[in-house]
């Protein structure tokens, strides 16, 4: 099959493009450039998937195969796509995912849509996933090394779109693994650190990044009773369930730790409060994406809401066109606006929705 | 089908012979000894062949590592000179299409007081001369200015420039011209002598020889201040130990263009005419960008937009059928900027989008033709459906 790799320049997508290579594909390797802002910075930027010694890491590795290899401009896209809902997300008291978002507008919708038009039959990526043919069609499971699985990163992607997906390290048995077969393959990334941080800020200061994105918003933040304990630059920089950086003036009564509850951006408040008073079994979600039949209600599933957070035993309570509601075995703490909801059955994912 | 040819071009057999040839001998040209006189002997029997080549006496060639320095010598060179000896001398005349060689040449001078004035160029890039004797006359006059440049043949679309007016009003003004000369040296006539012509670079590379030489023709009695003083080496002008292999294969690669120039621009320009026809009936919506008139372009370069389409698609569907083409303007870290060459035309930002440089050198044949007019057809087809793919999923992305 002509297929194309995409290659961030780190060591998975690398070893994914080799193993693309040597199941006989006709492999061509992409870079998106995702940031014009530091081109031409050198290397100034070690971290993060999109700076330009990332796209010079990803072309050697390229190289190293022996595979054609471009840099595609999609900054505009991302700009709007990804940072732009980033930075909305927050101010509207919501938690975005933007890896999700990428794969799911950039490297699995523009990226994969222009492959497709120039005539590559599928897209490799590096990601930890695997994807099957089932009965009902094509479908995607976990990673077989639970540790890296990166199937929650992809449960918004389009059905269609994952027809055409290609996960070559799905069968990994462990990251070591891969790093070990680049380095076997001679590819020099093989020693490369992981990237953790948001890519489009390299300095991991989130909350630094909102402030001089949206600027000063000052506002109180209030115990559940109303009281005002504290105040707050800008109600955009907290999460719900975030407990660190609050700054409270006073203590709680009972002198346990406060967690943010709610984030209100309307009047710029942001209520605090103990843990469990967040206590929830519900889970409503907007916008679900079905990689399988739509589940039907009273079906046994288990849910995610983090990249590498745990998977809950729930049940389905309602769903519909526009949303869907699951109620989960034991009560859950901290469920953040915004996270995508991965609904999984046993290892395959069936879908993933918007937490409201 | 190597059709890349104005990025560089395949090395001529009589340059590789001289090159590998003058590699096995020991020596610095600088030396006093036996085998530095021999070195010597050759790089001055280079020198001489390049100066005859180029039209000039061989100590006014100063060897370099290629057209970028030849450039950047020109330019820094001449203005710290001029402007060191008269400070009212701050202005740098410059087409508005010269390779970024000599414009970021001239940017870099502007901390040092240069003021860099743009030349207008037409709808086809060539340079409009009235513009040019009012900027020359604008803003203190010719006592202000301390260089005039232009290009003498486009890299990107290939127009030819009015070297000749506009070396007439360099004289008439008596001000320094530096003409870059890049690309037209390998398919049109140049000369270091050229009236009202001061300095001319030219690039090893464009011409046959391997890539890492290039010279700056420097008239007599012109005043520079090296950039790269280093040794003393080429009377002064470029420090540094000069190759004499790679100034051998320079002055090889030379005679051979300069004896066949006139054939071999001839049989391009037939087989550039040939490829824009078959691609403006082939491919509806087509245009060719650069002079209208043949006469008035290169015959080694045709530049073509093909609507609707993105660079990048076409090169990669080009690519995969192992034609090699490009779209003649830089690239940082593989990201096409937009073309100011282009924009200098005023060509509309949609037309630089799926713009297309093929150049053709002296291992063209009508094969390469004949293949690329079958093969441009279909090609465009599939950039325009990606394009609108790529359209489409934009208004799918954002909601």
């Amino acid at each position: 099959m002509r297929v194309m790799a995409a290659m961030s320049g780190g060591v998975d997508s690398a070893v994914a493009a080799a193993r693309a290579v040597d199941a006989g594909h006709d492999v061509t390797g992409v870079h998106l450039a995702l940031s014009r802002a530091e081109a031409g910075g050198g290397r100034a930027r070690a971290r993060g998937c999109c700076s330009v010694a990332d796209a010079h890491d990803a072309r050697r590795a390229a190289d190293a195969l022996d595979i054609p290899f471009y840099v595609w401009d999609l900054a505009e896209r991302f700009a709007t796509d990804v940072i732009d809902d980033f930075a909305d997300a927050y101010a509207a008291g919501r938690t975005p995912n933007p890896c999700i978002r990428c794969n799911e507008r950039i490297k699995f919708s523009a990226l994969l849509d222009r492959a497709v038009a120039l005539g590559f039959e599928a897209l490799v990526t590096g990601h930890y996933a695997r994807r099957t043919v089932e009965a009902d069609g094509p479908a995607l499971h976990r990673a077989t090394d639970a540790a890296k699985d990166q199937s929650y990163v992809l449960s918004t992607v389009r059905r269609d779109r994952l027809a055409m997906a290609m996960f070559p390290l799905g069968d990994a048995d462990s990251k070591a693994d891969v790093r070990a077969e680049a380095d076997r393959r001679g590819l020099s990334v093989a020693a490369k650190p992981d990237s953790h941080d948001i890519c489009f800020i390299p300095d991991g200061h989130t909350a630094g990044w909102l402030s001089r994105r949206h600027g000063a918003a000052p506002g109180p933040i209030v115990d559940t009773s109303g009281a005002e304990v504290g105040r707050h630059d800008g109600s955009y920089r907290f999460t719900i369930g975030q407990r660190r950086g609050l700054a409270l003036d006073r203590p709680a009564p009972d002198g346990r730790p406060r967690y943010v509850l709610a984030i209100r951006p309307v009047d710029r408040t942001v209520v605090v409060g103990d843990r469990d008073a967040s206590a929830t079994t519900e889970l409503r979600a907007t916008s679900p994406s079905w990689l399988a039949d739509v589940p039907s209600v009273g079906q046994q599933v288990s849910v995610q809401m983090r990249a590498h957070g745990t998977a809950v035993p729930a049940v389905v309570d309602d769903v519909a066109g526009e949303y869907v509601v699951v109620r989960t075995s034991t009560s859950l703490r901290a469920i953040a606006a915004g996270q995508t909801l991965a609904i999984y059955l046993d290892d395959r994912v069936l879908g993933g929705a918007t937490l409201t | 089908m190597y059709l890349d040819h104005a990025a560089t071009t395949v090395v001529r057999a009589e340059a590789l012979a001289a090159f590998t040839t003058a590699s096995h001998v020991t020596g610095n040209a600088a030396s006093m000894h036996a085998a530095g006189r021999h070195a010597r002997r050759l790089l001055e029997d280079a020198r001489e062949s390049i100066a005859a080549s180029l039209g000039c006496r061989a100590d006014e060639v100063v060897l370099t590592s290629g057209g970028t320095e030849a450039d950047t010598l020109a330019v820094q060179g001449v203005f710290r000179a001029r402007h060191r000896a008269d400070p009212r001398r701050r202005r740098i005349l410059l087409s508005a299409v010269e390779h970024p060689a000599v414009r970021n040449a001239a940017e870099t001078l502007v901390v040092e007081g240069a003021e860099v004035v743009v030349l207008p160029v037409d709808s086809g890039g060539r340079v409009d001369v009235g513009a040019t004797a009012q900027r020359i006359l604008a803003d203190g006059g010719p006592a202000t200015i301390a260089l005039l440049g232009c290009m003498w043949a486009n890299n990107e679309v290939g127009t030819i420039q009015p070297i000749a007016e506009l070396g007439g009003l360099a004289a008439q003004y008596r001000v320094p011209m530096h003409v870059d000369a890049v690309q037209a040296a390998t398919t049109i006539p140049v000369s270091a002598h050229q009236a009202g012509v001061t300095t001319m670079a030219i690039s090893g590379h464009k011409v046959g020889a391997p890539i890492g030489v290039g010279v700056l023709t420097v008239r007599a009695g012109t005043d520079l201040v090296a950039p790269t003083p280093g040794g003393g080496q080429e009377s002064g002008r470029r420090g540094g130990t000069v190759s004499v292999a790679l100034a051998l294969a320079l002055a090889g690669a030379l005679r051979t263009t300069v004896a066949t120039r006139a054939d071999e621009g001839a049989r391009l320009g037939r087989l550039r005419a040939d490829l824009i026809d078959g691609l403006l009936r082939g491919c509806p919506g087509a245009h060719l960008s650069g002079a209208g008139d043949p006469r008035h372009n290169l015959p080694s370069i045709a530049h073509l937009t093909f609507p609707g389409c993105d660079s990048e698609d076409l090169l990669l569907l080009l690519d995969r059928l192992a034609i090699a083409a490009s779209t003649g303007s830089a690239c940082r870290s593989g990201v096409h900027d937009p073309s100011p060459v282009l924009q200098a035309m005023r060509q509309p930002e949609d037309h630089a989008r799926g713009a297309v440089r093929f150049s053709l050198g002296h291992t063209t044949t009508r094969a390469d033709i004949d293949a690329v007019v079958r093969a441009m057809p279909g090609v465009v087809v599939q950039a325009r459906a990606a394009r609108r793919a790529h359209a489409s999923a934009e208004l799918v992305g954002t909601r």
